[in-house]
């Protein structure tokens, strides 16, 4: 029998606020989380625009071993997973005792790999890159790094799959779960936003360049939208099963009722609409719902013109005549990259559990494409119950989730 | 030049602040392992602040019978001395 999958925890850490509550805040308010970053001119960069996020102090939380071994976005991570866990009432008693799994979705970990490169190269020795930099250089980081600190005994895997990581790593965990496979597992995604961690992407000039106004630099479906803002921080949910919550008495938040995946088999960077839209349909039919259920659609849109198009095509080959409302809460926090499926999810269930749809910021003028939308320009007060959160990468890698209020 | 008790404080000072151990527990009794929990990956950083602090690189053997803090320094101020030669 197919179990139920329920979100019973959710931590953030964004450059719209650190914890629920201040992002809530946030999101309600449409601010934008959106500056211009001191140096990164120098340094090469196109852009100076970024999503500021705070450094946090870990010291008295974390001993020097599992300090030294986390990198920038791990620490993120720990934040995040460390509200996720306190939400969903999971101590360290109870994952000492209990098979945990952790999925959490990452693709890069460029400034310990930079760093710890270039100390070989000036000394010419190896060994004076010390003992963390191997583990906080690998992809996997942020699950063996956390799995270590929190006691975890499920599965231990990392999910890569560009910007789509952190959102496959939940239809992952919710497949698992729905079979029998897992009872609990922590999901979510992280990225970094050191100087390192996107230089490679800035070269692709796919970075808004709007400087004079950085709060207005990422304008998901605007017509003059230039290029997207990166981002970072981590997102963190504790998904398990309904007979899991219900044992240990946990508050439901919501349900992920439904995943769709695809590739789209074509170019490396530039998105179709035929790969997104098959995802969109198995998201549905997996949730085993009509499109009509729908009421909002956390899109990908990361204010590229290319994607958000493509986007906009896909969501309304999908929909047709029903017009759920349709923002990218990018325009608030910029492209949180291999966190963004994770995050996303989390801003959706804020937002339903608050009965509003934060604004599609600068949405002045929608292309032709998302003018066939219901892009909200402004808040909606609305009471909703079934979101769908896409999450789009490079290779084509396509996720979308379905999630509703648990009944 | 550091003289023999400039350097032992000189490593006093580098490991505690390194490794987060209170003063008063690094004595020449001390053992690297039970008393300040030092494991073979804590062993890799301290390679790294011996080189970054006195400027000589240890390598793995040089750890042989090396069990307390006294023991320690004695390495290190033999290094320093065979360095100086």
């Amino acid at each position: 029998m197919e179990r139920r999958v329920v979100i019973t925890g959710m931590g953030i850490y964004s450059c719209i606020g650190v914890g629920k509550e201040a992002v809530k805040e946030s999101l309600y308010n449409g601010r934008s989380g959106i500056g211009l970053v001191a140096g990164r001119h120098e340094f090469g960069y196109r852009s100076a625009l970024s999503g500021i996020v705070p450094l946090p102090n870990l010291k008295g939380k974390l001993d020097r071993r599992q300090r030294v071994c986390l990198p920038e976005e791990g620490q993120y991570a720990y934040v995040a997973t460390c509200e996720a866990l306190e939400q969903a009432g999971i101590d360290a008693d109870y994952l000492a005792r209990h098979e945990v799994g952790i999925l959490y979705g990452n693709d890069s970990s460029a400034q310990a790999v930079v760093e710890g490169i270039d100390k070989v190269r000036e000394s010419g020795d190896t060994a004076m890159v010390g003992s963390g930099n191997i583990f906080q250089s690998m992809n996997s980081t942020v699950t063996m790094n956390l799995s270590v600190i929190f006691n975890l005994k499920g599965i231990n895997l990392t999910v890569s799959g560009a910007c789509a990581s952190s959102s496959h790593a939940i239809g992952i965990a919710a497949l698992l779960i729905r079979n029998g496979l897992q009872e609990c597992v922590i999901c979510g995604g992280c990225e970094e936003v050191n100087k390192y961690s996107v230089a490679n992407f800035d070269a692709l000039a796919a970075f808004s360049i709007r400087e004079d106004a950085p709060e207005k630099a990422s304008r998901p479906f605007d017509r003059s939208r230039d290029g997207l803002v990166p981002s970072g921080g981590a997102a963190t949910l504790v998904v398990e099963s309904y007979e899991s919550a219900v044992r240990r008495g946990a508050t439901i938040l919501a349900e992920v009722a439904g995943y769709g995946f695809s590739s789209n088999g074509d170019h490396i960077s530039l998105p179709n609409v035929e790969g997104p839209s098959r995802s969109l349909r198995r998201a549905l039919d997996d949730a085993g719902i009509s499109p009509r259920e729908v009421q909002y659609v956390n899109a990908h849109a990361t204010s590229t013109p290319v994607g958000d198009a493509n986007e906009a095509k896909a969501i309304d080959a999908v929909f047709g005549s029903h017009k759920p409302y349709v923002t990218s809460t990018k325009s608030q926090t910029g492209h949180e990259m291999w966190m963004a499926g994770a995050s996303e999810v989390i801003y959706s269930v804020l937002m339903m559990q608050n009965g509003f749809i934060a604004p599609n910021l600068n949405y002045e003028e929608g292309d032709e494409f998302a003018q066939r939308l219901n892009i909200p320009d402004h808040r909606v007060d609305v009471e909703f119950d079934t979101l769908l959160s896409n999450s789009f990468g490079f290779g084509g890698t396509n996720s979308s989730l379905i999630i509703r209020k648990f009944r | 030049m550091l003289s023999n008790e400039q350097i032992i404080e000189k490593l006093t000072d580098v490991l505690s602040e390194e490794f987060e151990i209170e003063k008063d527990e690094i004595t020449a009794e001390s053992s690297l392992k039970e008393t300040f929990g030092l494991d073979s990956l804590d062993l890799v950083d301290v390679v790294v602040l011996i080189h970054d602090n006195f400027g000589i690189k240890l390598q793995g053997p040089d750890f042989a019978g090396v069990k307390t803090f006294g023991d320690f320094c004695e390495l290190i101020l033999r290094k320093l001395h065979e360095s100086e030669a």
